[in-house]
């Protein structure tokens, strides 16, 4: 995948922006499977953390964050500006990973 | 009457190995945190004109923290009488700072001198309902900056 860079502020530290190209977005739904949520029934009973969860999130976002890039670089962007990540419970069981922020040219 | 034993079961083996996990994970917190102390996280989206020649990227760290069964059991009777749920407050507060601290080692390991503008994001996998999972998520992100001179390195080596 080709450079880009993405910051969670307005500016990307070092470099002008020199053109706005407006916002891009990537998102995924992922619902965790039977086994994991059987251990962490487990769990729940012991307390600690849930490593299969943790994992599964953090793929997800990846997935997500990727969108992002697909989106940006396909408009010709080279960086992205002020992400803002997002988590929201959709239905039992699924939760939806939305990541957002504003595609620019810097120099 | 059997009922009442796998109650006590559980409810024992929650408290037992419940505050054992949480002394254990707030002990390598404290120690992880002194460590990564030298690697400042800072609240401002402005940078300082001084960090001219650097590179960013963002960073982030997350973790998901399961309740145990006697906290479920004393929450919910908290439930009832109100007031502060301190079972509950452990247990955020641990996700809470061992999620900066993945961050933080996110950022280490790509060489990160500051990072600027943390933002802390908290979900409930779900709310806690019958036979579901009592669980809470904490996703911490920021802007870490690095420096495009090879002198200058990161203040904490991975």
């Amino acid at each position: 995948m080709a450079e880009l860079i993405v910051t969670n502020i307005e500016t990307v530290p070092g470099k002008r922006i020199v053109k706005h190209l407006g916002m891009v977005s990537g998102n995924t739904v992922r619902s965790k499977h039977a086994g994991r949520d059987i251990m962490a029934g487990f769990k729940n009973v012991f307390g600690g953390e849930l490593k299969g969860y943790t994992e599964l999130l953090n793929e997800s976002r990846e997935e997500a964050t990727d969108r992002m890039r697909q989106q940006a670089l396909a408009i010709g962007a080279n960086a992205v500006v002020n992400v803002r990540y997002s988590t929201s419970s959709v239905a039992a069981g699924a939760s939806e990973l939305f990541i957002y922020g504003t595609a620019v040219v810097v120099e | 009457m059997i009922d009442l034993i796998i109650f006590l079961v559980l409810l024992s083996l929650g408290y037992f190995f419940g505050s054992w996990n949480e002394k254990r994970h707030f002990k390598s917190i404290r120690e992880r945190e002194s460590k990564f102390r030298p690697l400042k996280v800072i609240g401002s989206r402005r940078v300082p004109e001084k960090y001219t020649e650097v590179e960013s990227t963002v960073v982030g760290g997350s973790v998901v923290i399961s309740i145990d069964y006697f906290k479920m059991i004393s929450a919910s009777l908290r439930n009832f009488f109100g007031g502060r749920v301190s079972a509950y407050e452990t247990l955020v507060e641990r996700a809470r700072r061992e999620a900066i601290l993945r961050m933080k080692e996110d950022a280490a390991s790509w060489g990160a001198q500051v990072i600027f503008n943390q933002r802390i994001e908290t979900a409930s996998i779900s709310k806690g309902a019958k036979g579901q999972i009592g669980a809470v998520e904490v996703y911490a992100y920021g802007t870490a900056l690095r420096s495009t001179k090879s002198s200058v390195a990161s203040p904490v080596a991975v």
